[in-house]
């Protein structure tokens, strides 16, 4: 066994500092892994990406929970952090609709006016966060990673409902930290290639996650977000019909929460609004979210409901 | 205490050579060329399931001849390289021959080390981003690694295979004539090579995220039929 072990394979100069300046024991190489580990010995990572990232000490989440643990010691997370605010999906004849304002606050004032916070998770799927930006933009490049990574090694794409759990076993190793108050909270829909519908899911802190029949909505304004939807919502709505009740529901959750952005036509800054259906997921370009917002700005005006 | 019988390294490295070649030489060859549409991989394999040719990372693919258990580990090996590669940095710094020089070291290191030779050959093919050139690497089980332009072979008669590849290759090939062009030059015009004899995957050109893209079956048949 002496042998075996010997012949590790080394990054040429590439080597990852961890949170506490060490040196990462392996780099990337090939997983850093012997050739009696990669035949699927004990400790072998699987499908797994961040097993795989644990295990080349390359996870982020345990610098930030040492940094989160010691902060409580001190009396509380007290450092900046932008926020999130409102996201929310809805189903459809033919999918469902996903979308989200651009902005993200910390504390009062505006950090960024054109944070994407829907994303594409993979092909038939998109997740799409509120809360703390940071962990949650770092959340989702993760989950978008595993999804790919486990369809590539095992040469099969992952269910809806294993995706969705996926994504819930990421919000629950989150959970020290967001006692912390690094809180993450997404919100996941895709289109289900075996049932042929639309599915959303719906998640807490504790990673937790529940399917949603029909819409949901997160986030600072996703209360207002969702009563809108809730007045108009109907079984088997059309594709356009959805795309401008998810533009309605932002508009008046902009209304209604400070925290999140409206429609900023001064530089020409929308919602983002995605489509996911058997096609796969596709991303409304802007012009089309500035006219759907145009046709609900008029329609508003003519009813004497100026803002 | 006994004294082991001594052995030349030259006889042994042969030794172990011979041993790979012949494991390597059992199997059904393998073809990978570069084509107007992008890189295309074909592999003569009956089966659906246990796949020769597969996906890395966005613009870049794997291929084995040999044994299956082993270059299937090496393959998942790449995956894993590539993901972290792309996760740690971003996605346009993960690259073909990069990952061709690890698998080079690896089985140069196994070679001379273990007690068996991996009964391997492998092929990393990148598909070139605008107009940058198509990159084909070949790894033999000792870690030698040659670069390809045009075409490669791997697997048994590779000598024959290549001979009638370089009389009929073109790069301005259409998908479905460099599906014709691979058929005729694995089975040689002895014996026909119909659509669910083949495995065939393409790295497409001019796709930004994931430009690997498995062939159907049906669609192998019309384009088999059609020429």
């Amino acid at each position: 066994m002496g042998l075996r072990q010997s012949w590790r394979i080394e990054p040429a100069g590439d080597v990852f500092a961890s949170a506490n300046g060490a040196v990462a024991p392996h780099g990337y190489g090939l997983g850093g892994l012997t050739w009696s580990e990669l035949g699927g010995q004990a400790g072998d990572p699987g499908p797994s990406f961040s097993r795989l990232l644990s295990r080349l000490g390359m996870d982020w989440r345990s610098s930030w929970l040492d940094a989160s643990g010691a902060s409580a010691r001190a009396g509380g997370f007290g450092l900046p952090a932008a926020h999130g605010t409102t996201v929310l999906a809805l189903r459809f004849r033919d999918g469902v609709v996903m979308a989200g304002d651009r902005r993200a606050t910390e504390g009062s004032s505006i950090a960024h006016r054109m944070m994407e916070k829907v994303m594409p998770a993979d092909s038939h799927s998109c997740v799409a966060i509120a809360g703390v930006a940071g962990p949650a933009t770092e959340m989702v490049k993760l989950f978008q990673t595993q999804l790919e990574h486990y369809e590539k090694v095992e040469g099969l794409a992952l269910t809806l409902d294993g995706k969705a759990n996926q994504l819930g076993q990421m919000v629950r190793e989150n959970l020290a930290m967001a006692m912390q108050g690094l809180v993450v909270v997404p919100l996941f829909a895709g289109y289900d290639v075996h049932r042929r519908v639309g599915r959303i899911f719906a998640y807490d802190v504790t990673g937790g996650h529940f399917e949603e029949i029909d819409f949901h909505a997160t986030g600072s304004g996703g209360r207002d977000a969702r009563a809108a939807v809730k007045a108009a919502w109907r079984e088997r709505i059309s594709g356009p019909e959805a795309i401008q009740l998810a533009v309605q529901a932002l508009y008046d959750a902009a209304d209604e929460d400070a925290a999140t952005g409206g429609p900023d036509a001064v530089r020409g800054i929308y919602p983002t609004v995605a489509l996911v259906t058997a096609d796969g997921f596709e991303k409304l370009d802007d012009e089309q979210v500035e006219r759907s917002f145009s046709e609900l700005i008029e329609a508003r005006r003519l009813a004497g409901q100026a803002p | 205490m006994t004294i082991p019988f001594y052995v030349a390294p030259e006889q042994l490295m042969k030794d172990r050579a011979e041993f790979a070649q012949k494991g390597i030489a059992r199997g059904r060859s393998l073809l990978a060329l570069t084509f107007a549409g992008g890189v295309l991989l074909v592999a003569e394999n009956p089966s659906r399931s246990l796949h020769k040719i597969s996906e890395i990372y966005d613009r870049i693919a794997f291929a084995g001849v040999g044994r299956y258990n082993e270059f299937d580990q090496l393959r998942v090996a790449g995956v894993r390289h590539a993901d972290t590669k792309g996760y740690a940095f971003s996605r346009d710094d993960v690259d073909a021959r990069a990952l061709a020089n690890l698998y080079a070291q690896f089985l140069g290191q196994v070679f001379t080390h273990e007690m068996k030779p991996l009964e391997v050959e492998i092929l990393v093919a990148e598909v070139g981003r605008d107009d940058q050139p198509d990159q084909m690497f070949e790894i033999a089980y000792d870690g030698t690694i040659s670069d390809r332009t045009g075409f490669a072979v791997l697997g048994g008669k590779n000598d024959e295979i290549g001979e009638r590849m370089s009389s009929s290759w073109s790069s301005e090939w259409s998908l479905a004539d460099a599906v014709r062009g691979a058929a005729s030059a694995l089975s040689g015009g002895e014996r026909e090579l119909i659509a669910t004899d083949l495995e065939v995957g393409a790295l497409r050109r001019g796709v930004e995220r994931r430009a690997f893209r498995r062939v159907p079956s049906d669609e192998l048949a019309e384009m088999l039929s059609s020429g």
